[in-house]
């Protein structure tokens, strides 16, 4: 009896994913089949387009390629995952990102330190840089009410003035000529050391790690408890004696804190400084992107990171083929809006379900018993 | 048979002395019966009160006669026409308006746009504001309203967003106007102004029918009072033959269930204790004045009373989710500045009014649903401990009856009664000192209801002190040691159960006394 | 009432005119108030004011939009390639029907499916931005001076005019006299004032322009004044109320959102027909968010909605003509936080004396401080004075109270 009754739960909780798995995947589908219309009407061949993009993004280069451009999508999923998760949207982590950029590039030439002291310091640097940026936002929903999507919003553009104000004021170096200017080179002490040459930086490590953590902090601690109850029943949250506001804060400047690694990767990995041209923008949209595909899990993110990396990672060959390369970021977009309708009404259609089988489950259970 | 043709049959209504006139309604829901054989004719022109214990069944036969809900049998005549109503506009159509309890107003828009909204009169389809509001002013001036018709309607008061409503009704041509607890929301100066207003319109030839808990009200407004006790009709009395007394017995009854016996005594340790508790209202009457009162262990106290009397803002208070003066101690310690989650962890539970809103995290699994409020003795350091919660959870499921499958289907697919059960398990199952139970046993069927009472029982007599919140007479005679009355924000009256009788508790519930 | 109140608006102007005429006259900064300053910021704040006006239809009617900004990059592109392929007005009818498929697209999502407002609205800024790239690659690209950020450049431009006796315009070919711009050359107090802006408001006018304005007065006449405006608001106020009263909720909300993408992409196409001649990658430069912040800075009025709009053009425009000026802004600021703190220390109102105190204090040590104001900092403008509008006048902004809420009719609620 026991014993049926762990394989019936087994078997639900393996239902769960298993629809959500599935749904996702014909989500994607569908979007493939959508753009490929897309690419027909505009007078593409889209068995060619796809067949190209599998072609070339199987290969062990292009693979390595997928993991690096994976790296800072995982650490932006996360980033706004964690806001979901407490029903808050962090639509920031812009703005947070590419302030923790400039002021961890900054801050790390100001020290000297052995190698991974140096690399912790900057690491957090950058997470508490984020956090303190994604603070205001908290601020200004505990205090006064304001809320977070516009506020957001306005400190995305905020931040981006501001970054570039203090980095011509101070930070900038002239000294490497050039016109790609930057911050001080960071000294070799501080720079994440590469998995594979000049392909895969170790921050990839770190993501992985991050998700980890993600995944026990909010799945599996009492604090991520609170967080996800919040989240879910503010008002029963609250009367069960979960302070609403410090899991605001606390929630906002977490996804800041996340949100201040994604631009490591390049800052300690690659450029080893932060230049306005060198740091890539637009990554705390494309994690709103993929904390919706993989639906704020962790294993969902990594792999609608990995995805999304996949398909970026193909564009420049594509160009050469004939085929326009930014089709790669209409199949993405299409694939979040597709992906957001089919699991809004799949969720509501498994609702229904579980709520039949319960029922029915009740039914054949009263026989024997 | 369509409902325009009510309208139509102006000769017919002309004589026929009853405007409404429903015959034998029956109303069931799933395990539920609301309305069972009801009749009730209502003369023209007349204030035709309807009155009723909270869950009596006045509203489910009101959503009838709007269109709302339709009935399983029996038939509805207006103006001497049998109809049928699909929906509310149709009973719109056919001249009745709806006041609502809760008013359905846009607070951004003026009072002519909400009085004119899905009516207006138009050229072209662009208002004609002038001739809009010359109507309404003729209007609200014949039943004696005075409105600035250009404020929005956030800046008005609830007397004033009452008086929008009933000309948002008569706009649109209503001849009968149902009320719904119309006075719940007043204070006596609204309610007097309102009254003045009603007669207007009875002199102009409208029928009302109007819905009430309150005597006082009942007896001074209406021509005909028809008294609904658990779904039927009690009787149609005038009122200038009944009195308060007669009315709160027809009302509540006289078959009332004898006091539950207790074998253990009621201890001498106080639990839970206020003094002088007042919660601070906004901008209108405090909700909780001054209320004093001692729980002792191993005691259940009764909070009798009407629903809207301050009950609600007690238990905020006592849980520490508004603001008071005065001060509360648990377990003999001043609490007054605590914390929620400090209160919960001197040993107070918390059994919430609304199960969706302050009890449940719908989506999510039983077993979590369970772990809310509970998550520091089910964690292992800083770790949910998953195994504990979910075996703690099935220990509730088995100790209160709960029907599911198991504990991993969210919280959702349960009946209410369940929920209900599971919310008073995760209370229970911690062997709190005191409890709070707010109508514990609200919209649960009968099986549920005795499981329960009994487990509240079972664990007074282990020691732990209760205050029950309920508007369910037996529940509250049935559970308590000692039973408060509870009227317009202050305790009114303290009773033994065991010499209670409903009318005393009648009484002291409806302010008569 | 409205004679005083009309009375009184027309002596805080006269009020704002003096103290700017004076600060201009003191620093000898001309540029605050010339024909070309006001000129420019009037090209400026108009996709402002569209984009402000099509969050205004989208939230009225109960739907956030987020994607403004997106709308108006479908705007800029397909008015571009109108007016690239069929001339200007063509470019402009494109650039409304661009605009009105993103209305759609939120609509669909939103109204029909239900998705997050806010996501829905993220989704549409990023599939507009790369659609249009893909597209740009599929038409421009190899085009002469085309490429995939850049459409070719327009051979046709909008017609231009000048007000005829006032601004110098032509009556039948005969050159009137321009009796503005005499009157701002001779820098009288106050009259070369309104000479300047009277002339910037009416010289080298597009018509495109002229129509942009005409839609504040005729969306607040349609909104307050039609059947279909109230219904549209109420559905924005109060669904469940307007729904109980037979209002279909649902379809004006489709009403509205294609209404306020078409808004936007007219606001796209001043930005690629009316202000330059082509399209180009990121001609947009966030003014989607800014006509967010517009509309929240104008309280969710259409009045309010021009005045921030002009409010925003300005500070912008007077940075392109004159970027010294900029400071002798300052000096206006605190004159005018002077004013309000005597007003506000007449009246005893103890938080108003302390705001306009520190804004008189931080503005008069700003002015004989700063010397030059760095550009970033004055891009930020918009966004921090809607974000210090937002934490300090929260509780006095009337957002539609429903507005972000999905709407399902026949639900108990």
């Amino acid at each position: 009896m026991n014993q049926q009754l762990t394989t019936q739960r087994n078997f639900d909780s393996m239902r769960k994913s298993l629809n959500t798995l599935g749904s996702s995947v014909s989500a994607i589908i569908l979007a493939l089949s959508i753009c490929a219309v897309l690419l027909l009407v505009t007078g593409k061949d889209p068995f060619a387009a796809y067949s190209k993009i599998l072609e070339t993004g199987l290969t062990g280069e292009k693979l390595l390629e997928m993991l690096k451009r994976a790296t800072p999508l995982i650490f932006s999923a996360i980033a706004v995952a964690i806001g979901f998760k407490m029903n808050l949207f962090n639509i920031g982590v812009e703005g947070q990102y590419l302030f923790a950029a400039l002021i961890a590039a900054e801050m790390a030439t100001h020290v000297s330190l052995p190698r991974p002291l140096h690399i912790l310091f900057i690491l957090v640097v950058a997470m508490v840089s984020g956090a303190a940026w994604a603070s205001i936002a908290a601020f200004l929903k505990i205090a006064r009410g304001v809320n977070e999507v516009i506020s957001t919003i306005m400190l995305n553009y905020i931040a981006l003035s501001f970054i570039q104000w203090l980095f011509e004021s101070f930070f900038r170096d002239d000294s490497d000529g050039g016109l790609n200017v930057k911050t001080t080179k960071i000294a070799p002490s501080g720079r994440m050391p590469d998995l594979v040459h000049d392909r895969l930086n170790g921050m990839f490590i770190v993501a992985l790690i991050v998700a980890f953590l993600y995944w026990i902090v909010v799945f599996r601690s009492r604090f991520g408890f609170r967080l996800r109850a919040s989240g879910l029943n503010p008002i029963a949250a609250r009367t069960a004696g979960i302070p609403a506001n410090r899991m605001v804060l606390i929630a906002l400047m977490l996804s800041g804190a996340v949100a201040g690694l994604i631009a490591m990767p390049a800052v300690i990995g690659d450029v080893y400084g932060y230049g306005p041209s060198a740091i890539a923008t637009q990554f705390g949209f494309a994690g709103i992107s993929v904390a919706l595909l993989g639906r704020n899990h962790p294993l969902g993110i990594i792999g609608a990171a990995l995805l999304f990396g996949f398909l970026d990672s193909t564009s420049a060959v594509l160009q050469l083929s004939g085929i326009p390369s930014s089709i790669v970021k209409v199949i993405q977009a299409i694939i979040v809006l597709v992906v957001v309708i089919v699991n809004e009404a799949s969720s509501r259609r498994y609702n229904r379900r579980t709520a039949e089988r319960a029922a029915a489950d009740l039914k054949s259970q009263e026989v024997p018993q | 048979m369509q409902s325009g043709s009510a309208k139509s049959s102006q000769t017919l209504s002309a004589e026929s002395a009853h405007v409404v006139e429903l015959a034998n309604i029956s109303k069931s829901f799933p395990g539920v019966i609301a309305n069972r054989d009801i009749s009730l004719q209502v003369a023209r022109a007349t204030i035709h009160a309807i009155v009723g214990e909270n869950g009596a069944g006045k509203s489910t036969l009101m959503k009838i006669l709007y269109g709302l809900h339709q009935p399983d049998s029996g038939t509805i005549a207006i103006n001497g026409v049998i109809t049928q109503f699909k929906s509310p506009s149709e009973a719109i159509a056919a001249g009745i308006g709806m006041v609502h309890q809760h008013f359905m107003l846009a607070d951004n828009l003026t009072v002519l746009e909400n009085i004119i909204l899905g009516y207006e009169p138009t050229k072209y389809g662009v208002l004609s504001l002038g001739d809009a509001r010359k109507r309404v002013k003729e209007l609200a001036t014949s039943i004696g309203v005075d409105l600035n018709l250009d404020l929005p309607i956030s800046e008005l008061g609830v007397g004033q967003r009452q008086r929008v409503e009933i000309l948002k009704v008569l706009f649109r041509g209503a001849e009968i106007l149902v009320l719904d607890e119309p006075t719940a929301v007043l204070v006596p100066q609204e309610v007097d102004e309102l009254f003045t207003n009603l007669r207007k319109l009875v002199a102009n030839g409208t029928t009302i029918l109007f819905i009430s808990h309150k005597l006082d009200e009942v007896l001074s407004i209406s021509d005909q009072i028809t008294v609904i006790r658990q779904g039927s009709t009690v009787s149609t009395v005038s009122p200038k033959m009944v009195d308060r007394l007669k009315l709160a017995e027809l009302m509540v009854g006289s078959d009332l269930p004898s006091h539950g016996k207790r074998t253990t005594l009621v201890g001498e340790k106080i639990q839970l204790s206020t003094n002088k508790l007042t919660v601070l209202g906004k901008d209108r009457k405090n909700p909780v004045e001054n209320v004093s009162f001692k729980i002792f262990e191993s005691e259940i106290v009764g909070i009798a009373g009407v629903d809207g009397n301050g009950q609600f803002e007690l238990c905020e208070a006592l849980l520490g989710l508004v603001d008071i003066e005065g001060t509360v101690e648990i377990g003999g310690k001043d609490a007054s500045k605590l914390s929620i989650r400090e209160r919960l962890d001197q040993g107070l539970a918390y059994i919430p009014f609304d199960r969706h809103r302050e009890g449940l995290m719908l989506a999510a699994s039983l077993w979590e649903n369970s772990l809310l409020g509970h998550e520091t003795s089910l964690s292992r350091g800083p770790m949910i401990d998953f195994d504990a919660a979910k075996k703690s959870c099935r220990e509730i499921i088995d100790r209160f009856g709960v029907m599911t499958p198991n504990e991993l289907v969210p919280a959702f697919v349960l009946s209410g009664g369940n929920q209900q059960k599971l919310v008073v398990g995760r209370n229970l199952a911690t062997a709190p000192k005191v409890l709070i139970a707010a109508h514990p046993t609200r919209g649960i069927d009968v099986g549920a209801q005795a499981a329960v009472w009994e487990e509240i029982r079972r664990s007074r007599d282990a020691g732990m002190s209760v205050l029950l919140v309920s508007a369910d007479l037996e529940e509250v005679l049935g559970l308590s040691d000692r039973i408060l009355v509870m009227f317009d924000g202050e305790i009114s009256a303290e009773l033994d159960p065991k010499s209670a009788t409903p009318q005393i508790l009648g009484k002291y519930m409806t302010g008569t006394q | 009432m409205t004679q005083s109140k009309n009375f009184r608006l027309f002596v805080s102007l006269l009020a704002a005119l003096a103290i700017i005429s004076t600060v201009r006259l003191w620093t000898s900064q001309d540029a605050l108030t010339s024909s070309d300053t006001i000129g420019t910021a009037l090209r400026l704040t108009v996709p402002i004011l569209l984009a402000g006006m099509a969050g205004l239809w989208a939230e009225r009617c109960g739907v956030l939009n987020i994607g403004i900004e997106g709308m108006m990059i479908f705007g800029t592109w397909f008015g571009a390639w109108g007016a690239w392929q069929f001339g200007p007005w063509a470019g402009l009818l494109f650039a409304i029907l661009g605009g009105v498929f993103g209305g759609l697209v939120h609509a669909v999502a939103t109204v029909r499916f239900n998705i997050d407002q806010v996501i829905s609205g993220v989704v549409i800024n990023l599939f507009a931005f790369f659609g249009v790239r893909y597209l740009s690659e599929l038409v421009y690209v190899g085009k002469q001076g085309g490429g995939i950020s850049q459409s070719p450049p327009q051979k046709w431009a909008l017609p231009r005019f000048n007000l005829p006796i006032l601004s110098g315009g032509q009556i039948a070919g005969w050159k009137s006299p321009d009796f503005l711009g005499w009157l701002e050359l001779q820098r009288w107090f106050i009259l070369g004032d309104l000479g300047g802006i009277s002339r910037g408001l009416t010289h080298n006018l597009s018509w495109a322009t002229v129509i942009a304005v005409l839609v504040v007065p005729a969306s607040a006449w349609v909104l307050w004044r039609t059947r279909f405006g109230l219904r549209l608001r109420s559905s924005g106020e109060s669904p469940v109320a307007a729904e109980s009263l037979g209002v279909k909720v649902n379809h004006l909300r489709y009403y509205g959102l294609l209404i306020s993408g078409g808004l936007a992409g007219l606001a796209g196409g001043t930005l690629s027909i009316v202000a330059s001649s082509y399209y180009r990658q990121g001609q947009t430069a966030g003014r989607g968010f800014i006509g967010l912040a517009t509309m929240i800075f104008g309280n969710w009025r259409p009045s309010g909605i021009l005045i921030g709009a002009m409010l925003f053009g300005y500070a912008e425009g007077i940075k392109l003509v004159a970027s010294d000026s900029i400071t002798a802004l300052f000096l206006f600021i605190a004159a005018i936080s002077g004013v309000f703190l005597v007003v506000a220390v007449i009246r005893r109102k103890r938080v108003q004396i302390a705001v306009a105190l520190s804004a008189f204090l931080l503005s008069a040590i700003a002015y004989r401080t700063v010397d030059t104001v760095p550009e970033s900092l004055t891009q930020a403008l918009p966004y921090l004075v809607t974000l210090i509008v937002l934490a300090t006048a929260n509780q006095r902004l009337r957002p539609p109270a429903m507005a972000g809420v999905p709407f399902r009719p026949g639900e108990p609620h």
